[in-house]
């Protein structure tokens, strides 16, 4: 027991969450999907750009939501967690409309040290909203293989990384570097398509790059992008995007 | 010196002494001052980086002669009914209130070097220690015979985006079954080089929607190739077959002029005649670049390749299309990246930070028909005396359904992403 009390989730959860919870049916007697909440669908655009979702959904940036209420916090075994979310989870974590309402509204608060580039949502009537219909929304089964387009991190693509993940990037070049990088991923972290990097952690965010040099990831334009970063530079890439809040 | 008493005169002694040592802008008046001039992805992309990255050291001033930007990238997509007007409009009030930018409306009509001002048309003068020109292109009206300023009215250009854009749309959406549109591409160096193609995707878009499939668009290009020319026509034989019929001069013999109020184009070998005509003429950089003297033979301005500095004049930058980028096309995207090689520069100029090397990207996303996008991209770098290719990419023929779908995807993203980089 000792270990939940690093867990906000755990500390909090009967104060925050029997209001909310509260306030969420009353608003859902009242409308579709609650007072002054947006549509679930255009809510769950932000969600869209990193978390697939209905059958055959795979990994993308974020794992795939299928089944995801009753699932464990980083519960599952393809897909590469952080170290945060996969120890929330074995603290017995378990998403639920309740968790998530909480772990939504600041992802960041909820379980420090998670690499979801999501500042949060604010508004608990858009939150209810979203977590009611992703709860129909996530029943259906997810891809046989969900690892496709996501990656292992063995083999070369590691071996390269961690050189990278050993050196002390310079933030102030990360900063002037990444002018490059927020013409299409916003600075705000804000994703309209392309998906948030800012305050990604730096294994990932190193990883995600060599991942494209060895073909492992696609993309034209990040294939080329990184093809003319030095270690050096991806070192300070990742020192600055680590350094910054999503906003 | 008689009217100073000793007090005075060793309080005025020890200010210059503490002046002498530092720039000559910060003895003239406080804050070192950029003055940029053009609002587009260049320029209010360089006015926001030198704000925000000498955190309010550097004073910056953004002349443009609009209250509000539309951009010409996507405005493509808003002549194929993708985006409404107002998607593709911008203002400047971010950048104004978080940045604190002071945006200047208005035209400047010149630049005094020597006293390193800014003439605006309304006779004020802005003093400038360092100057970013952005003006973008001016279009030569007679490169094409028989068009004219006034003639565009009738027979738009839209390639500068605005109440151009929306009368080339108006113009299009008034198009009938049978109808011919008449394109007249420019020759090369242009702004945007997919463009004129993406156009024609769209226009045709715009004609099969609505059933008008024996409406017909006419390129009539002055090139004997064009950007992306293979998975463009791919995708027009795909999408429109019949509906659009590109002509080089090989073909047509030679574009030797238009009758706008007839709707004809006379070429070598022929005379085309459309019910509407899209003419893109020749392009130069923004008029103030040559009066400024920035321009050399080529109509536009050489710089030097490691910093976007004017090879003229030290204390000015060009950007954009207005300059000469070596192998870096005339895009916003391209503009945009420069400017931040700029500024960096700038702001190493004005209060010492760090100068890193220059790199340069560049990505052109063009939408063919619902769900297929293509691109091409590239980085580059300063080599052999210009800005030089290191890299490329192009979209390939025969591409996945998915891949085109993502294509269109990343270039929504791109838009947004680039639109925030420019307006905050």
């Amino acid at each position: 027991m000792a270990a939940f009390g690093r867990y906000r989730w755990h500390i909090s959860s009967l104060p925050a969450s029997v209001p909310a919870i509260f306030i969420g049916i009353v608003l859902w007697a009242a409308s579709p999907h609650g007072v002054g909440a947006a549509e679930p669908e255009t809510l769950y655009k932000r969600c869209a750009t990193c978390h697939e979702i209905g059958e055959g959904a795979k990994h993308k940036v974020g794992p795939h939501l299928d089944e995801l209420f009753g699932r464990k916090a980083g519960g599952l075994d393809d897909f590469r967690y952080s170290e945060s979310m996969r120890a929330a989870g074995e603290a017995g974590l378990v998403w639920t409309a309740d968790t998530l309402d909480q772990y939504l509204e600041r992802p960041r608060d909820f379980i420090k040290g998670n690499r979801m580039s999501f500042r949060g949502m604010a508004d608990p009537a858009d939150r209810q909203a979203l977590i009611s219909w992703l709860e129909t929304a996530t029943q259906q089964a997810p891809a046989a293989d969900p690892t496709v387009e996501e990656v292992s991190t063995s083999g070369p693509v590691s071996g390269f990384a961690d050189i990278v993940l050993q050196m002390d990037g310079d933030p102030e070049y990360g900063e002037y570097l990444a002018g490059e990088c927020v013409t299409c991923h916003q600075a705000s972290g804000h994703a309209d398509g392309i998906p948030s990097i800012v305050g990604l952690p730096k294994d990932y965010f190193v990883t995600s790059l060599f991942e494209y040099l060895n073909n492992v990831r696609s993309n034209d334009v990040m294939k080329l992008r990184v093809a003319n970063l030095s270690n050096e530079e991806i070192a300070a890439l990742a020192a600055y995007f680590s350094s910054l809040e999503p906003q | 010196m008689t009217g100073l008493t000793r007090r005075q005169f060793g309080l005025f002694a020890g200010a210059s002494a503490a002046a002498l040592s530092l720039p000559t802008y910060l003895r003239a008046q406080g804050k070192p001052r950029v003055v940029v001039i053009g609002g587009g992805a260049g320029g209010a992309t360089a006015a926001r980086y030198i704000a925000k990255d000498s955190d309010g050291a550097i004073d910056v001033t953004l002349i443009d002669d609009s209250e509000m930007f539309t951009t010409c990238f996507f405005s493509n997509l808003y002549v194929g009914g993708y985006r409404s007007f107002e998607s593709i409009t911008h203002s400047y009030d971010t950048l104004q209130s978080s940045y604190g930018i002071t945006k200047v409306t208005g035209r400047a009509s010149s630049v005094d070097r020597a006293a390193k001002t800014v003439t605006m048309a309304d006779g004020s003068s802005i003093p400038y220690d360092r100057l970013v020109v952005s003006p973008g292109i001016d279009l030569i009206w007679d490169s094409v015979a028989g068009y004219s300023e006034e003639l565009s009215e009738i027979a738009p250009h839209a390639w500068k985006a605005g109440p151009q854009t929306q009368l080339l749309k108006a113009k299009l959406d008034a198009i009938e079954n049978g109808q011919q549109i008449l394109m007249v591409a420019p020759p090369n160096p242009y702004r945007c080089p997919p463009g004129p193609y993406e156009r024609a995707s769209m226009m045709a878009h715009v004609l099969k929607e609505k059933g008008l499939t024996d409406a017909k668009v006419i390129i009539l290009d002055p090139k004997p190739k064009f950007s992306k020319q293979g998975v463009f026509q791919e995708g027009w034989e795909k999408y429109y077959p019949g509906m659009i019929e590109w002509y080089g001069p090989d073909v047509h013999g030679g574009i030797e002029g238009i009758d706008v109020n007839a709707g004809t184009v006379e070429t070598g070998l022929d005379t085309f005649k459309g019910a509407m005509m899209n003419v893109i003429p020749a392009q130069k950089a923004g008029e103030i670049a040559a009066s400024a003297g920035l321009t050399d033979d080529s109509g536009f301005c050489p710089i030097d390749a490691a910093s976007m500095r004017s090879t003229v004049d030290e204390a000015i930058f060009v950007i954009g299309d207005a300059c000469i980028a070596g192998d870096m096309p005339k895009s916003g995207f391209s503009a945009n990246s420069q400017a931040k090689v700029a500024s960096m520069n700038i702001r190493g100029d004005l209060v010492g930070s760090k100068v890193f090397p220059a790199k340069y990207a560049n990505t052109c996303w063009s939408l063919i028909e619902t769900g297929d996008a293509i691109k091409v991209g590239a980085q580059y770098a300063p080599g052999d005396g210009k800005i030089a290719s290191t890299q490329s990419f192009i979209s390939q023929m025969n591409e996945e359904d998915a891949l085109r779908k993502a294509n269109y995807e990343e270039s929504v993203g791109w838009y947004a992403g680039i639109t925030a980089d420019m307006f905050g």
